[in-house]
């Protein structure tokens, strides 16, 4: 068989499993899409605050930024560390090592049919609060659309390989989980979720620039919006941030395989 | 009475020799709790650089509802998620058999039996800044104390929603979500609810997720601010959610098929 056809085969494989389980959980599905709300939560204070505040956005203009944060965060949502942590804690990666592809390929895969059970959610949730708020409705040009979905991709691509890396200290330690809590806490507070960089004061935002984090949310709701953005330097800083992601992964994955003691196997 | 805090006693004890095992992690939480509090006075903060009071509420006002969700959160941390998320696993394997069988309140087994020193460090700094921006404002005692009975109402309010919700596992198993969901509409508690438009959002925080009296009430009576009307709506929210809890426990377990045993 070419590899092009394995390639695909397995694909396939991964791509039926995932949807059948993630159709098969429909309900927890759905409440992990509601615990997405924090961008809504904040919506509301951000419009009643700005209604009466000196802010550079407008009542109107908070509202489409935390809708873009929604779509962009329901996304870009990365949960592969739980996954990994619970398959080296009881032994069941072991099973996974055996067949012929890269365990990585299969959560790759998994994450992307998740996504497609939870897009007709994402979809009504934003079509509740257009109808609450429908001064928030606009047309996003096309450009800018087919920008922000490049820039939703570079995100979710650079979110996982760093969290997979994270996860590969679970070869070691039983609590990876804890350094991806940490980063996560740095996520929401730098990557834009709370409020929109704009209201930072200028030095957070300098210092926030030199991290990842405002790429992961912030960037591509400034595409998807079609605010002033740097879009090269964007790019161009998740790609890097991606490499280094990546080079840990291959790192630990080839020592932490040598490590990997297949528990309770 | 007596026997309730021997029992106390005795899960607590072994809870924390179990945790001991991890104290590396307590210095990892007590780590996240400092950074997760700094980030949302800052989170906060951005607010008051637009020039505005936040629903009305003073900086230190507000700062002082922050230090009751902070606390709130230290509670859940140290009491709820410890146990309320192992009811999924009890239905999951069917080991809540033997917790039927011991000879001791089921609800109050489920509720109390773990205790995870790891909430501790948001307990103290919520109350750190609750008292600090207390000493700004020039609180007086006495109102310190009459904020304990709200803020008693807030904790009951909290542990029989999560309740409620953990006992659904019962029907739909892998539930453990929920509470994630409940945590996070709960995140609307670190602002005052007056701080929220109007209409829809003040109303799903006010009766929905009663986010209301869990944070601002208490936050309110501290100012010396709190109505008797609400305060003893607050409590009466709380002792009905309570009641309710336990009702529907009881009810749930006439459902509970017991699997793999």
């Amino acid at each position: 068989m070419s590899p092009a056809a394995a390639f695909l085969r397995k694909l396939r494989a991964f791509a039926s499993t995932g949807v059948a389980l993630f159709s098969e959980y429909r309900a927890e599905l759905f409440l992990w899409s509601l615990a997405g709300v924090i961008p809504l939560i904040m919506m509301g204070v951000w419009r009643q605050a700005s209604a009466t505040g000196a802010f550079p956005l407008d009542p109107t203009e908070f509202t489409r930024y935390f809708l873009a944060v929604f779509l962009v965060r329901q996304a870009t949502i990365v949960w592969v560390i739980w996954d990994f942590e619970a398959h080296v804690v009881s032994g069941t990666l072991s099973p996974l090592l055996l067949q012929p592809s890269n365990p990585a390929f299969r959560f790759v895969v998994w994450h992307l049919t998740e996504r497609l059970a939870r897009a007709p959610f994402a979809l009504a949730v934003l079509a509740i609060w257009l109808l609450l708020f429908p001064d928030a409705f606009f047309w996003p040009k096309l450009g800018d659309v087919c920008l922000a979905v490049l820039g939703i991709a570079a995100s979710f691509a650079t979110r996982f390989v760093i969290q997979y890396a994270f996860a590969m200290v679970g070869f070691w330690s039983e609590r990876a989980t804890s350094l991806e809590e940490v980063w996560f806490l740095v996520y929401v507070f730098l990557s834009g979720v709370i409020a929109p960089l704009d209201v930072y004061p200028d030095v957070v935002r300098t210092i926030a620039a030199f991290t990842p984090f405002p790429y992961f949310v912030y960037f591509p709701v400034q595409l998807l919006l079609g605010r002033e953005e740097n879009v090269l330097r964007g790019f161009v800083v998740l790609a890097v941030w991606w490499g280094l992601g990546y080079a840990l992964y291959r790192v630990l994955w080839r020592k932490g395989l040598r490590h990997y003691s297949a528990m309770g196997a | 009475m007596r026997r309730t805090l021997r029992l106390l006693r005795l899960f607590w004890g072994t809870s924390i020799a179990a945790e001991m095992e991890y104290r590396s992690n307590f210095l990892m939480s007590a780590f996240t709790s400092i950074g997760g509090l700094v980030g949302a006075v800052f989170g906060l903060h951005l607010f008051y650089r637009g020039g505005i009071l936040l629903g009305g509420w003073r900086w230190e006002e507000a700062l002082m509802v922050l230090g009751w969700f902070t606390v709130l959160t230290g509670v859940s941390r140290t009491l709820l998620t410890a146990n309320l998320g192992r009811i999924v696993d009890h239905v999951q394997r069917g080991t809540l058999d033997f917790v039927l069988l011991k000879p001791v309140d089921a609800q109050f087994w489920l509720s109390t039996r773990r205790l995870s020193p790891w909430g501790i460090p948001d307990l103290v700094f919520g109350l750190g800044l609750v008292l600090w921006a207390g000493v700004k404002r020039g609180v007086s005692l006495v109102d310190v104390l009459v904020a304990l009975v709200p803020l008693a109402g807030s904790v009951v309010t909290l542990y029989s929603l999560w309740f409620i919700l953990a006992t659904t596992t019962i029907w739909y198993v892998k539930i453990y979500n929920v509470t994630e969901v409940l945590n996070s509409l709960l995140e609307a508690g670190r602002f005052p609810v007056t701080a929220f438009p109007a209409g829809l959002y003040r109303f799903v925080f006010t009766f929905v997720v009663p986010v209301a009296f869990l944070t601002t009430l208490p936050a309110e009576v501290l100012l010396g601010r709190g109505r008797l009307t609400l305060i003893a709506f607050g409590l009466g929210l709380a002792l009905a959610l309570f009641v309710a809890s336990r009702a529907f426990f009881r009810f749930a377990l006439r459902y509970y098929t017991s699997a793999s045993s």
